[in-house]
């Protein structure tokens, strides 16, 4: 088993570095418009917005103007869900979602969070999920990549006013970058078997019907209790399955690319048409972290010296792995529990994972989806040990640095280069300098808003959540993996990632405002800082490198950074985590 | 007469600015700070510090914890509540305490200055003149403006400028220097500071400065008021320490509401605040916080040790992240004379009867190139040194019209000068100047060297008897510590007067990484803007009036105490030594008060990790026992767990506070280096420390019977 993962996880990263290599130069070109086709194809779209792409923004107009894409995207996916039943594409006849859930979802999928508290299949009709989710799946991730170009551009530029053009910046990312890989993508998925079609759901009969344990209920609904209190079930016999059908596959690769995680089934990549095989599974994971992968080298072009983004892909890659080997080991040694009702150790953990993908790839698509903001999963996080489920936790808490969400995770990661520097800067007897421009106090000062802002959302949601009877009403398990559920809650949609602990219900309005709060200023408290930290940026002059300079392409910079971003996080996470899957760790194990 | 400059010794490695003034913590500071410490806890003079501040407020929290309990409200035991109570205070008090430390020992250094500043009675004169009408005064009414009179035995009352006679003055109490210097109208010796003392002669000297602000004013109003000057590193990295002081209140503020789910789960009590406050004071960065004003203050203090009074401390930040040197070659590079190194015979003269020559026409020529060639001279060929009165040998001194000196001796007229004075010479007597001798000088001056050609003229022929190669001689060491200062990261850049061809031999010998030769205060200016437009920070010394632009314009400017009044205001730094070599000691200053700050915030955030594992597993002992399994430390009880945390993190200010002070070492060492042995010494060492004196303070406290 051990030997998969190895393999796995090498070929993996292989074809990922392989992959996001090439990419990152092209993405260097496609932003800095040097292809001739650029201009033929852009020109259209510049006559019909009446974007002049030559008219450079200072950070506060690009600010404003993706802001106020963003908000325009809430209200209209807002608007869309709330019509759904008087609007075309609707086979099943779904009804308006209710205000709350829908609020939620607005903010969700403009956030590129994804975070679903609703079952797609049974709720969405086929236009929202195209025209609405969809479409948002490309937007978000667009406004992603356009803001860690914003911010390369910042260090690139030198006595700069300007930050570059957001709607010339937001349309590359769609049209030049996300269109034509997720093309790519949806049809490598389709050939492995992933659905696509406009077809109301089907009901078929099972191979093998099944019986199953059904509660009994009175009239009012309430389960009926024995004498002793227990629920009283009744035996049935299920012989037929509704199958639903839709456009997945071309909703599935923009799902992994632009790291939304926005399943069109509720079961996400664990279900077969979203996810069929072992080939499909390799090809949703690359999609996933692709393009954060090559930004870090896209970001080394721009800035004229590959180096620096191989240092920050390298920084990223030995936190993944770290990640991926704690998982692992998490997931491969038995839930004692299960051990005793008589299940062989030597399977490891296998609850909520699919049989055709095992420990090995459930563990990397786990680590994978919760490094990057994507939040797809092929096996339930719910599920996972203890520590196993912390790592995930962890990484989101992290800010989704490992990699990260598509722009996020890099813009996130150079934040914390950032503090790296400034605080080693100081050690050499410099004042700290990046990438030779100078720390000052305006630069830390919007580094730390924006790092603060998702520990805050994190911390006093999850504690509002536990002290509250709407925060507590959801929650399925008590005692400490409750408190791990309402935990990973916050982290994942103030993280924008957007995955779920599934034993929360939290399609409620509590959760749901709450968590739609959570996953606004998640993204757009980070986003304003780090657009005028590159306007900060842009404006200083460089100052030369010298032997004196720190160096942010070695090996030490590479440790020092993945130092700077464990310590912090584990600093402000510890306490949270100890109470959480640490103590169910050190419960389920028995340890004292 | 040109005033004797202080000399300066060859410089070999580090220079001693290490030799400091003061211990590093000197009893007789230890009482005022002690006192300090307590003036200190003035709400208005916590909130300065917003790290320290948090901890003054959870202090007072807990004492009200305390008193509550005493009322009979307990949320914890009162014996653990009272013990953190007092550490807690304790935390604050260490903290004022190294800040009251580090400016009593700036204060002292500042009354030393002081000292020199006595009012003293002045003589005011009615008119720019001597013999004007004098009027007694005292120096403290002095206005700008005012003429004085300062005789030999007077105190100079004020800083001026001599607008006429000379005197030879005593600055010692400013400088340390017991050597006197001279004093005059006119040029770059034209100013005198206030508290110093004309030993001989007069001068009448206009008042350039209203009382209170002299220089001397200056110095000490800036060496106290160090604390209340944030600079601006200092202001963005106490931004990153509010920052993390809120991730902390935010992770002990929710960790309430999360234990008291916790307790209602799993049984138990929900966490008391005294904890909560606790780990919360333990946790902020109250080492750096504590110890940064601290270190501010010191490192004006290390300047002031060296010699050196920085008028702002925004120049001793800038030092640190100095790009480029511009090192004047006289004094600095070269030891500041040319000296004889050889003697090149003419065809058909040996170099006995050259060197012979030589010596005679130097005898009487007391410039330090006169000297050397009479001491080359006995060194080559054991020529003793004769007496001219003996020889009957008559001197001519060198004049502007004729540029050459020698002497006339036995009918003999040995003359030494310039290639062509002597040339001139020799073809208007009928002698020729050999293609040779030419070749001669022409090779010298590639060289870098001065070639000095001596000429014979007896009965009625003259001859050329050779050349005396004059060379400026560089330093020794010197190179070296360039080569130290490039693998910093520094380029030096000499600047001299002579032309291309001497500054470029003396540069390539030297090993400066490049020269601005001819030198003018114009191309001296375009330099520094020309390095500052590429991004560079630049710093130099300076003297004289004609210096001041680019002092202005220098990001770190040091005025030697020697120069004039007009260099003084234009720098940012007056070296009192007037030692041209300083700049290299004032960057290292620079960079250790940098690394300082960076070691403690490094060192202060890598302790949390230590005090989380002991503290977390006590601070939930009774809802989830489990948790001891993080107690790795094998602490004794949950209460001296977190006291011993609390005791800690307060010790460790009191430990670090001579680090704070005296500073970081700073090693010339490339950046890489540095940055691997500071992490590891205050990043990895700050991991592990905390783990065994927090362990070992629980076991004080069990031996004590205390846990």
């Amino acid at each position: 088993m051990k030997d998969t993962m190895l393999l796995q996880s090498a070929v993996y990263l292989g074809l990922l570095t392989l992959l996001a290599w090439p990419l990152g130069a092209y993405m260097k070109k496609l932003f800095e418009g040097e292809y001739r086709w650029q201009a033929r194809l852009e020109a259209p779209v510049w006559r019909a917005f009446g974007v002049s792409p030559g008219d450079e923004m200072p950070w506060p107009r690009y600010a404003l103007g993706l802001v106020a894409f963003n908000a325009l995207g809430v209200l209209f996916l807002y608007a869309l869900q709330r019509l759904q039943g008087v609007l075309p594409l609707n086979p099943q006849d779904f009804s308006a979602i209710p205000p709350d859930s829908a609020f939620n979802t607005a903010i969700s999928f403009v956030s590129n969070t994804n975070w679903q508290g609703y079952a797609g299949e049974t709720t969405m009709s086929h236009l929202t999920q195209m025209l609405g989710l969809t479409v948002q799946n490309f937007l978000s991730a667009a406004s992603g990549i356009a803001v860690a170009i914003a911010l390369i551009r910042g260090f690139a530029r030198r006595e700069a006013q300007a930050i570059g053009n957001v709607w010339v910046d937001l349309t590359r990312a769609t049209l030049g970058l996300l269109l034509p890989l997720a093309t790519v993508i949806a049809l490598m998925l389709a050939s492995q078997g992933v659905i696509q079609n406009l077809a109301a759901s089907v009901t078929v009969p099972l191979v093998e019907p099944l019986v199953v344990k059904e509660a009994v209920v009175d009239a009012a609904g309430a389960p009926q209790k024995d004498g002793a209190g227990r629920a009283v079930t009744r035996d049935r016999t299920v012989a037929e399955q509704t199958l639903a059908q839709g456009p997945v596959a071309s909703q599935e690769a923009i799902k992994m690319l632009g790291t939304n995680g926005g399943g069109f089934f509720n079961a996400n990549s664990a279900h077969p048409y979203e996810n069929p095989n072992a080939v499909s599974n390799l090809i949703e994971m690359l999609a996933i972290l692709l393009i954060p992968a090559a930004l870090c080298f896209a970001f080394g072009r721009m800035v004229g010296d590959a180096r620096q983004g191989v240092a920050i892909f390298a920084a990223m890659t030995v936190l993944f792995v770290g990640m991926l080997a704690t998982l692992y080991w998490a997931e491969s040694s038995a839930n004692p529990s299960l051990t005793a009702l008589g299940v062989d150790p030597g399977l490891g953990n296998m609850e909520g994972k699919e049989a055709r993908f095992g420990i090995a790839a459930s563990s990397l698509f786990a680590t994978i989806t919760t490094a990057a903001s994507c939040g797809a999963v092929n096996a339930m996080h719910d599920s996972l040990m203890p520590i196993g489920g912390m790592v995930t936790m962890l990484q989101m808490q992290l800010g989704e640095v490992v990699f990260g969400g598509v722009g996020s995770g890099f813009y996130g990661m150079l934040l914390f280069a950032v503090v790296a520097v400034f605080v080693a800067g100081l050690m050499i007897g410099r004042t700290p300098e990046y990438l030779g421009k100078k720390i000052g106090s305006f630069e830390i000062r919007m580094v730390m808003i924006a790092l603060l802002a998702t520990p805050f959302l994190v911390l006093l949601g999850s504690a509002i959540a536990v002290v509250s009877d709407a925060g507590l009403a959801g929650l399925a398990n008590p005692g400490a993996h409750g408190f791990s559920e309402i935990l990973y809650a916050f982290s994942s949609a103030a993280n924008n990632n957007g995955s779920a602990f599934a034993g929360l219900s939290a399609n409620t309005p509590f959760y749901n405002t709450l968590l739609g709060l959570a996953m606004w200023f998640g993204r757009f408290a980070i986003i304003v800082p780090v657009l005028a930290l590159s306007g900060s940026l842009a404006a200083r002059r460089a100052v030369p490198v010298t032997s004196g300079t720190l160096a942010t392409h070695t090996p030490l910079f590479v440790v020092l950074l993945v130092g700077a971003v464990a310590v912090l996080g584990a600093l402000t996470y510890l306490p949270a985590l100890a109470l959480g899957p640490v103590v169910e760790h050190l419960s389920l194990f028995g340890i004292r | 007469m040109k005033p004797e400059k202080p000399q300066t010794p060859d410089i070999v490695g580090i220079p001693p600015h290490h030799k400091r003034a003061f211990g590093l913590v000197d009893a007789r500071f230890v009482k005022p700070a002690l006192l300090g410490a307590l003036t200190r806890l003035d709400p208005r003079e916590q909130a300065k510090n917003p790290v320290m501040f948090v901890v003054f407020l959870g202090s007072l929290f807990t004492t009200a914890l305390f008193f509550i309990g005493l009322a009979g409200t307990l949320d914890a035991p009162l014996s653990f509540i009272g013990a953190t109570t007092l550490w807690l205070w304790f935390t604050v008090l260490f903290a004022n305490f190294a800040e009251a430390l580090a400016e009593g020992r700036s204060r002292a250094q500042a009354a030393s200055l002081r000292a020199a500043k006595k009012s003293v009675v002045a003589k005011k004169l009615s008119a720019p003149r001597r013999d004007a009408g004098i009027t007694l005064t005292t120096s403290t009414e002095l206005q700008k403006g005012d003429v004085v009179l300062v005789e030999a035995g007077d105190i100079v009352p004020g800083d001026g400028t001599v607008l006429d006679g000379i005197a030879s003055v005593d600055e010692s109490a400013i400088t340390g220097e017991s050597a006197p210097v001279i004093r005059e109208s006119g040029g770059d010796f034209s100013s005198v500071t206030g508290g110093t003392r004309v030993l001989s002669d007069w001068v009448v000297v206009e008042v350039t400065a209203n009382p209170g602000e002299a220089f001397l004013d200056r110095m000490i109003a800036m060496v106290e008021g160090a604390r209340r000057q944030k600079t601006p590193n200092e202001i963005a990295l106490t931004v990153l320490l509010v920052a993390m002081t809120l991730v902390f209140l935010l992770a002990c503020a929710t960790l309430y509401p999360f234990s008291l789910y916790a307790a209602r789960a799993a049984g138990g009590a929900p966490t008391s605040l005294t904890v909560l406050v606790a780990l919360l004071v333990c946790l902020i960065p109250t080492t750096i916080g504590g110890l940064l004003s601290a270190i501010g203050v010191a490192g004006m203090g290390r300047l002031m040790s060296a010699n050196v009074i920085a008028t702002s401390g925004r120049a001793i930040e800038a030092a640190g992240d100095v790009d480029v040197l511009l090192l004047d070659k006289t004094g600095t590079i070269t030891l500041g004379n040319r000296q004889a190194t050889r003697f090149l015979p003419a065809p058909g003269v040996s170099d006995a009867e050259l060197a012979n020559a030589a010596q005679l026409a130097s005898l009487a020529d007391e410039t330090p190139e006169g000297r050397s060639i009479v001491v080359l001279a006995k060194e080559r060929f054991n020529l003793r040194e004769r007496q001219l009165e003996e020889m009957h040998a008559h001197f001519v001194p060198f004049t502007a019209q004729t540029r050459m000196s020698g002497v006339d001796v036995d009918g003999r007229q040995l003359r030494k000068g310039a290639a062509d004075a002597i040339r001139q010479q020799v073809l208007e007597h009928g002698g020729a100047f050999p293609g040779e001798v030419g070749a001669l000088v022409d090779a010298v001056a590639k060289q870098g060297s001065t070639p000095l050609v001596v000429s014979e003229l007896a009965s009625g022929r003259a001859r050329v008897l050779g050349v005396v190669e004059l060379k400026d001689i560089v330093k020794g060491g010197i190179r070296e510590r360039f080569a130290e200062l490039r693998r910093m990261g520094i380029r030096t850049v000499m600047v001299t007067g002579d032309n291309r061809l001497t500054a470029a031999a003396i540069a390539a010998e030297a090993g400066v990484d490049d020269f601005l030769a001819e030198a003018t205060p114009e191309a001296k200016l375009k330099l520094i803007r020309a390095h500052q437009a590429e991004g560079r920070l630049v710093a130099m010394t300076g003297d004289g009036t004609n210096d001041a632009p680019a002092l202005a314009q220098a990001d770190v400017a040091v005025a030697m105490n020697t120069g004039t009044q007009a260099a003084k205001e234009a720098g940012n730094m007056v070296d009192l030594d007037s030692s041209p070599t300083k700049l290299i000691e004032i960057v290292a200053i620079g960079k250790e008060m940098l690394m300082t700050r960076g070691a403690l915030t490094t060192f202060s955030l890598a302790n949390d990790i230590a005090k989380y594992f002991a503290i977390l597993p006590a601070a939930f002992a009774t809802t989830y026992p489990q948790l001891g399994a993080l107690n790795v430390m094998a602490l004794a009880t949950p209460a001296s767990a977190i006291l011993s945390a609390v005791i800690f993190n307060a010790l460790v200010i009191v430990a670090l506070i001579p680090l704070a002070l005296g500073g970081v070492r700073y090693r010339p060492d490339s950046a890489e280096k540095l940055l691997r042995r500071n992490l590891f010494v205050y990043g990895v060492g700050g991991l592990i420390v905390p783990f065994a004196g927090i362990k070992l303070i629980d076991l004080a406290l069990v031996a004590l019977g205390w846990a």
